[in-house]
């Protein structure tokens, strides 16, 4: 490996995770508050900026308040920080960091736009091309569950013990169901790196958008057969991430009504604010993981992509860079998603919560991939063989449907 | 006690999956949402919004105009229409008030002032504005009424003593007020 190819590496880490990821955080904050106050007819910050009155000038410049989350940044920063007399100190210091690294390690597979080229060499706007892209992700984003049990088991105290167990049984159980789900998108691709299942998106339709791109081997049928399966995959990744992400409606680990604060209830400053910026960061890279796979990542869709990719000036093919504002745009749209989904769905119970995850979701990702294989190997099948698998579909998801309404527990009358 | 068996309610399968009522709910927000973003949300004319929700964004825009008579600020002391104050010393507002914000040094009116026979008026006045509930007792018990609560309620300072407001400060803010009880105008 020349020299060259290590500064490519570091420029693309440099730039991708710390220019572009990492501010997406603090612009999550500011778009999570400004949201919720125009949800609740209220304004929200918009007045932190360029104080110029104090400087004799006229009129201050507001940007709509867009520095406010620089100013929260400073204030946790420059707030105390405590460490109670009776935590488990190396735990304590650990926790904040195990939450917020592997959610900016993650960032290394996603794909944020098309190669660009310069003077010939041709370089993919992903840190680490890996083979094994959605794998990759779910290992190294399992790790944070760490941080936040170590966070409540170190703070020796209850409350963020409870919030610690919490999160450890929500975050494993909805593992399940975050990787069964993707399955099928897998099957449909046959393929596991991001940035290929990107391309074959743009080239194809995206997973949820199928209208563009048919020939022999992408007939519209297959395509639009396929939705149905892609749609529930959807769905229960999308919810599996909210749950992932400990994000309403399933914050159950920090959910303050109950818990004071959950398992950061005992830090403060930066060390808290690390939490928080895990948490947001996972929300960044669930969002960035679910467009990828579903929604065409980079792509701009509409048959556009192939013209876009071709755009240059002289040797600099720069359709990247518009692929990588495409990436980001959808991006925010699906922070913004996060965020309305935040300020309208109420929290569930933690029961509930166990329930969907292991009775709903696990069964339907379960089923979903027995459907997905069906339709994927449809074309190569005789009709009979479609017909019984079909049947024996059924007649597996009327089972699940029975044991779970079996299993289910009613409550006991206590007197007649 | 008797006991009150509650039922459950029955849930149908829309119910059930939850979803119709996820649905409702964004539209909810999405609905609040856009008709904050344009100024239109419910309530949004009779609060003065400034086009942003509901709210009023205070230093520019102010609800002074909307204040209602009873309105309760600051209270001041008033003069009269000859110009004299009002306030004879008598200390009832400073028995009364609740938070013991007002401190009051009485002085006796020399003989030779036009005001002799008033006998008294005060020759401190302090009203300490971080103490002060605006309960407004001063005004009422105020045989002279000589103290009335304004509608200024805009008290900043950097310092305690900063909010104390003394007698010339008090006159200030009050200002004259004529036409109420004319006792000692010979005139009338």
């Amino acid at each position: 490996m020349d020299l060259l190819q290590i500064a490519i590496i570091i420029t693309k880490i440099i730039v991708l995770t710390f220019l572009v990821v990492l501010p997406l955080v603090p612009v999550c904050v500011y778009f999570e508050r400004r949201f919720s106050a125009v949800i609740q007819d209220r304004v929200g910050p918009n007045r932190v900026g360029i104080p110029l009155t104090l400087l004799g000038f006229k009129k201050d410049f507001h940007f709509f308040g867009l520095i406010q989350p620089i100013a929260d940044g400073l204030k946790l920063f420059l707030k105390e920080d405590f460490t109670p007399a009776h935590v488990r100190k190396v735990f304590y210091w650990m926790a904040p960091v195990l939450t917020v690294v592997p959610a900016l390690i993650t960032v290394c597979v996603v794909p944020f736009g098309s190669p660009i080229s310069l003077f010939g060499h041709c370089e993919k706007l992903v840190i680490a091309d890996l083979d094994i892209g959605p794998l990759f992700v779910f290992s190294v984003a399992s790790l944070s569950i760490y941080g936040i049990t170590l966070a409540g088991w170190s703070s020796n105290s209850k409350f963020p013990f409870i919030g610690g167990v919490r999160s450890t049984a929500q975050m494993i159980s909805y593992e399940i169901a975050l990787g069964l789900s993707i399955i099928p998108v897998l099957m449909y691709f046959g393929e596991l790196n991001l940035s290929n299942i990107v391309q074959q998106q743009a080239d194809h339709g995206w997973l949820l958008l199928p209208l563009w791109g048919h020939d022999a081997d992408h007939t519209l049928t297959s395509k639009l057969l396929f939705w149905f399966p892609a749609a529930i995959a959807f769905l229960i990744f999308t919810i599996s991430i909210f749950a992932e992400t400990n994000r309403m409606p399933f914050d159950l680990p920090e959910c303050e009504t109950e818990l004071v604060g959950g398992y950061h209830t005992e830090y403060s400053s930066m060390k808290f604010a690390m939490f928080f910026m895990g948490e947001y960061a996972a929300m960044v890279i669930g969002s960035a993981m679910i467009i990828t796979l579903f929604l065409g990542g980079w792509s701009i869709g509409f048959g556009l992509d192939a013209y876009v990719a071709k755009l240059h000036i002289g040797d600099f093919y720069f359709g990247g860079f518009i692929h990588m504002g495409c990436f980001l745009t959808k991006l925010i749209g699906f922070i913004l998603f996060f965020i309305l989904v935040r300020w309208t769905v109420p929290r569930f119970r933690y029961d509930q919560l166990m329930k969907l995850g292991w009775v709903v979701f696990f069964e339907a990702a379960l089923i979903n991939v027995f459907l997905a294989a069906l339709i994927v190997a449809a074309p190569e099948l005789k009709t009979a063989i479609i017909g019984i698998g079909a049947v024996l579909l059924v007649v597996l998801t009327a089972a699940v449907i029975w044991v779970a309404k079996v299993s289910e527990e009613t409550p006991k009358v206590l007197r007649a | 006690m008797a006991v009150v068996k509650l039922q459950r309610p029955k849930l149908n399968f829309g119910e059930k999956i939850y979803f119709g009522a996820l649905i409702k709910g964004f539209f909810l927000t999405m609905t609040h949402a856009v008709k904050s973003l344009l100024g239109k949300s419910a309530g949004a004319e009779s609060l003065a919004s400034s086009g942003l929700g509901v709210t009023m964004q205070f230093p520019e825009q102010r609800w002074d105009d909307h204040l209602p008579e009873y309105y309760r600020g600051a209270p001041a002391l008033v003069t009269d229409e000859q110009g004299r104050e009002r306030c004879v010393s008598c200390q009832l507002c400073e028995f009364i008030c609740p938070p013991k914000a007002i401190k009051i040094t009485p002085m006796e009116i020399p003989s030779d002032d036009p005001w002799a026979k008033v006998e008294k008026r005060p020759l401190e006045f302090d009203i300490d504005m971080t103490r002060c509930i605006y309960c407004g007792m001063c005004e009422e018990v105020c045989p002279e009424q000589a103290i009335y609560l304004r509608k200024d309620y805009l008290f900043a300072g950097f310092s305690r003593a900063e909010m104390v407001h003394d007698k010339k400060r008090l006159y200030e803010i009050g200002g004259v007020r004529v036409g109420l009880v004319n006792k000692w105008n010979e005139l009338k």
